[in-house]
């Protein structure tokens, strides 16, 4: 069984059907990129998966189970416990530190730990940067303190909707390289993007087109481009 | 770290470092609360204040002739004031009124003992003094003003005695004159404003009639019952003497200090109503300004009941702080209105400061009640969008 299977879903809007009879499947530990041009369905999708939105036709399964037609206060529960999101936007609460936004993570799922929360700022590299505020960051660092919340709580699928869309490209590689960490860990990566740089690192694209899955395209170096980065990371 | 250590933490921290916007906030509950206490604090505070001050004084009852055939005078008056008990006599003041003129203007002048008229009239404001010897007049307000008479000044006052002749040569040389120094002004807000007042002593050199009077005012200590009783043994053992019970300037005062209090309580609704509003208005502002970071939290997993508990959790905790400082600015106000108005200093009512917090938490409290609900209505997906 999948993770993750969407089944003949549609996000229909009026005349605009924004998704068009998407199905796909995406197993633990993969790492997937869903690739189009503005406009194509990226965000709806990740809405959908991200259970901050329901699909007007078909089933959308996580860990069997179908949420597509939960009610919002059962979607909150499951986005809670089992998706982690990272925003193009970063979206850090601009008057707490890196350390309390990664907690207030925490605070809504379960309780809050500060040891727990510095561990995850160390992961990503920023433990000397736990008591600054948002404003104080750089963009690059702000994406890796939203990285490093959407992991504090062990979720089963990591979504990124554009990680890298407001990033220059020193501050993409370093987030690209915290994702290639989280996939070697086991983490399960759904990253959206309309830059074939970022899709091209994942393990699998689907291209998105007018709200069709048009494409499916295998990464077949991707096994080796992990085996050089370990070698990097030693 | 527990769940309400981080709550602390989250609702401090957002009042803290976002200083500006809850400022205004702030400001509001303060000046509400501070108008609230201040306003309560007069409202208890004045009508005791001004009861004490009557409670004892001014005059309640006046004697007149009972007929004009005998006018009061020092031997009716005498024999009237020995059916009131010494100990409750607080003070006797038998007025006098003559027509004279000063500077050709025909006036009233009030002949009266000084010392009894600041007893029975206690509280008369007299700008210098009250006159204290013969020669000395003090002057109606009406009256300074509009004869341009001020303390110190000296005017002439001429007695032009009734006569049966027509001749005016006659006329003037008949009149009498004396000079006096002007002791100080009257302010009553009454119609004594319109008087000169001088000494018995100078009407009686002036026109030469000694021990009579219009009226005597008296002021005793005792209950309306007693003030019956007494005007009436007056009026059965000194025929001459007609005793008349009036209502002391603290009773007629009474339905003054209502309407007042009445007044006061409307401003207060209407200052809290504003102060509702305005906080209304800020965290409305607030709820639109952070609809991005209610939908993070709520990507995040929070639920409605969290987003109620941390929006409340800093309107309440504003409503608090501003309700502290409002109360304490309050007592600092009514302390000012209270020296300045009524010239004496206010109690301190220490239930008002625990009521002034309640009710701060309480109207900013309600004031959050709409933007709250308009921040549970925030759905998650926006922070997903807006490019
Ligand atoms: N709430 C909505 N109401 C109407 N149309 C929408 C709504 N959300 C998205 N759309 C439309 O759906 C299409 C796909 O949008 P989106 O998923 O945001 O695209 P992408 O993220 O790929 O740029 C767009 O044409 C967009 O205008
Ligand atoms: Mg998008």
């Amino acid at each position: 069984m999948s993770l993750l299977e969407l089944k003949h879903v549609s996000k229909i809007y009026g005349d605009l059907h924004a998704l068009d009879d998407v199905s796909m499947k995406v197993d633990t530990g993969e790492w997937v990129a869903i690739m189009g041009p503005s406009g194509s369905g990226k965000s709806t999708m990740m809405n959908i998966i991200g259970c901050m939105d329901k699909p007007s036709l078909g089933e959308v399964l996580l860990d069997g189970v179908d949420i597509s037609k939960e009610s919002s206060k059962n979607l909150t529960d499951i986005r809670r416990d089992k998706i982690g999101l990272i925003f193009q936007q970063f979206h850090l609460i601009n008057y707490l530190t890196a350390l309390e936004n990664v907690m207030v993570a925490q605070y809504y799922h379960s309780m809050p730990d500060e040891k727990e929360a510095m561990e995850a700022l160390a992961r990503v590299g920023l433990a000397d940067r736990a008591k600054h505020l948002p404003s104080q960051l750089s963009g690059g660092e702000q994406q890796r303190v939203c990285i490093a919340r959407a992991l504090i709580n062990y979720p089963e699928i990591i979504l990124a909707d554009e990680p890298t869309g407001n990033l220059d490209e020193a501050n993409e590689n370093i987030v690209l390289d915290v994702f290639r960490q989280l996939h070697r860990d086991g983490s399960t990566l759904i990253v959206v993007t309309h830059d074939p740089e970022v899709a091209e690192v994942a393990g699998r694209t689907v291209v998105l087109r007018n709200g069709r899955l048009t494409e499916e395209i295998i990464n077949e170096n991707f096994e080796q481009q992990m085996a050089e980065f370990a070698k990097g990371a030693k | 770290m527990t769940k309400r250590k981080m709550y602390f933490r989250m609702i401090t921290t957002s009042l803290m470092r976002r200083r500006s916007r809850m400022l205004v906030a702030l400001l509001a509950i303060a000046v509400g609360a501070t108008i609230l206490s201040g306003l309560v604090t007069i409202y208890y505070d004045v009508p005791r204040q001004m009861g004490a001050q009557f409670r004892n004084y001014g005059a309640n009852m006046i004697l007149l002739p009972a007929s004009s055939d005998t006018p009061l005078n020092e031997d009716t008056l005498d024999r009237a004031l020995t059916h009131i008990s010494e100990s409750k006599l607080v003070g006797v003041a038998p007025y006098r009124y003559e027509n004279v003129t000063i500077n050709e203007l025909p006036v009233r002048v009030a002949a009266t003992d000084m010392e009894g008229a600041k007893k029975t009239s206690p509280y008369w404001q007299v700008s210098g003094e009250w006159p204290s010897k013969p020669g000395e007049v003090m002057v109606g307000k009406n009256k300074a003003s509009g004869m341009a008479f001020r303390v110190g000044d000296t005017l002439e006052i001429v007695y032009t005695p009734e006569t049966e002749s027509d001749d005016p040569q006659v006329i003037a040389d008949s009149r009498i004159r004396k000079t006096f120094t002007v002791s100080g002004i009257l302010d009553t807000g009454g119609s004594e404003e319109d008087y000169f007042f001088i000494p018995l002593e100078d009407i009686e050199e002036l026109t030469g009639v000694k021990g009579v009077y219009d009226v005597a005012e008296l002021s005793i200590s005792a209950t309306q019952t007693e003030l019956t009783s007494m005007s009436d043994a007056i009026r059965t053992n000194v025929p001459e003497v007609s005793a008349r019970a009036v209502k002391r300037v603290a009773q007629s005062e009474t339905t003054v200090l209502t309407k007042l209090q009445a007044l006061v309580f409307l401003v207060t609704v209407v200052v809290l109503l504003l102060t509702m509003i305005c906080v209304a208005t800020t965290m409305m502002a607030v709820a639109t300004e952070r609809r991005k970071e209610i939908a993070l939290r709520k990507a995040l997993g929070a639920s409605n009941r969290n987003i109620i508990r941390e929006f409340m959790g800093e309107g309440l905790l504003l409503g608090g702080i501003g309700g502290i400082i409002g109360s304490g600015l309050g007592f600092a106000f009514a302390q000012i209105v209270s020296m300045k108005v009524f010239n004496s200093s206010i109690e301190f009512q220490p239930l008002i400061l625990p009521a002034t917090i309640i009710i701060s938490v309480i109207v900013t409290g309600l004031a959050c009640l709409l933007p709250v609900r308009s921040a549970t209505e925030v759905e998650p997906a926006i922070v997903l969008k807006g490019e």
